[in-house]
């Protein structure tokens, strides 16, 4: 816990990295400073793009003390504002799972092979960016937490080539614990398909923990949007950094 | 989230954007997140020609009272007689 005599300070820039294919592609990086190791977490931002939100998240968790990335999985659509590029891949009807998840591994990779890295490293996601955090802990192996706030598509009911496996059938090769945080007045996920996921964590005999909060939707913890739900944003938070410090910090 | 509802037309025509008029190839329609609209979903268009876009996002209901009125407005003019051939 912060207290007003402590030392704080963040090393934060854009870097580039290497993502799926082998790919440059640049990302937020945040780290805290005056600590000699930490642990990490990879964001995956959501359809609205590689956005302020996303770096003010990343920043956030640098300031909790986790090393935090966030790759720019929208690179290959170009250059341009956070919007527009948004609405060029939005037009495309999104990326492929297979360029996420090796954009979220190489970003894994990154923060893994830096010198203030512990060993121990999360991944976070909202919207698209906790579908695409759930399939890269899924298929891909290194991860100690994830937290999936509101994805939706992870059960999905028509598949389609750049998506072509619900990232619910992965469910069994899940390696690391789950926080899945969810609001019970939105249409994707809705109540529903969180049900059918958390079923299939059960049957699998995985480490989850999901929360469904009442009078919230989709994204309610975006302050700039008309979603934003102030009491269940504090709560989430709390949830979160408690999780995570439990399996990054403590494990 | 992200319904990744989209389908594109070609059009023809132009937009005002940053003050200026630019060409338009291509309407992007989504039923998706807006970026500003204060709604979850919104029916998006996005004007663009390669490099350029001019955005816009509506309710649901805005965009069939919007999609009737251009129908009407289309009917209209050409009872009228004002739809002669446009020549590019």
């Amino acid at each position: 816990m912060y207290t007003t005599d402590m030392y704080e300070g963040v090393h934060a820039e854009t870097v580039t990295m290497k993502g799926a294919n082998g790919d440059e592609i640049n990302a937020y990086l945040a780290i805290p400073l005056g600590k000699e190791k930490s642990p990490a977490i990879v964001l995956a931002h959501h359809m609205p793009g590689w956005d302020e939100w996303y770096r003010e998240a990343t920043y956030k968790f640098a300031l909790h003390g986790y090393i935090a990335i966030s790759p720019n999985l929208y690179f290959r659509a170009g250059h341009g504002t956070p919007e527009d590029v948004a609405a060029k891949v939005r037009a495309d009807g999104g990326i492929a799972d297979n360029q996420a998840v090796g954009d979220l591994e190489g970003a894994m990779k990154y923060v893994r092979a830096l010198k203030e890295s512990n060993g121990k490293i999360g991944i976070f996601g909202t919207c698209s960016g906790g579908r695409h955090a759930y399939l890269t802990s899924c298929r891909v192996s290194g991860f100690d937490a994830i937290v999936d706030c509101w994805g939706g598509g992870v059960v999905m009911e028509k598949t389609n080539p750049k998506m072509p496996v619900s990232p619910h059938e992965y469910t069994k090769d899940l390696s690391c614990p789950i926080l899945g945080l969810f609001g019970e007045e939105d249409s994707s996920p809705t109540p529903e398909q969180v049900k059918i996921h958390e079923e299939e964590l059960k049957k699998h005999g995985k480490n989850y923990e999901f929360h469904m909060y009442p009078n919230a939707g989709h994204g309610f913890f975006y302050y700039h949007r008309p979603a934003y739900r102030v009491e269940q944003t504090l709560d989430g938070w709390k949830k979160v950094f408690s999780f995570l410090e439990k399996n990054l910090m403590n494990a | 989230m992200c319904t990744m509802i989209t389908q594109s037309v070609k059009i023809d025509g132009s937009g005002k954007h940053n003050n200026e008029w630019i060409q338009l190839e291509q309407a992007n329609v989504s039923f998706d997140h807006p970026f500003h609209a204060p709604y979850e979903h919104t029916l998006n268009i996005d004007f663009v020609n390669e490099n350029q876009r001019v955005a816009v996002e509506l309710s649901e209901s805005a965009a069939r009272d919007l999609v009737q009125t251009i129908l009407s407005v289309l009917n209209q003019a050409e009872t009228q007689g004002h739809l002669e051939k446009q020549s590019v």
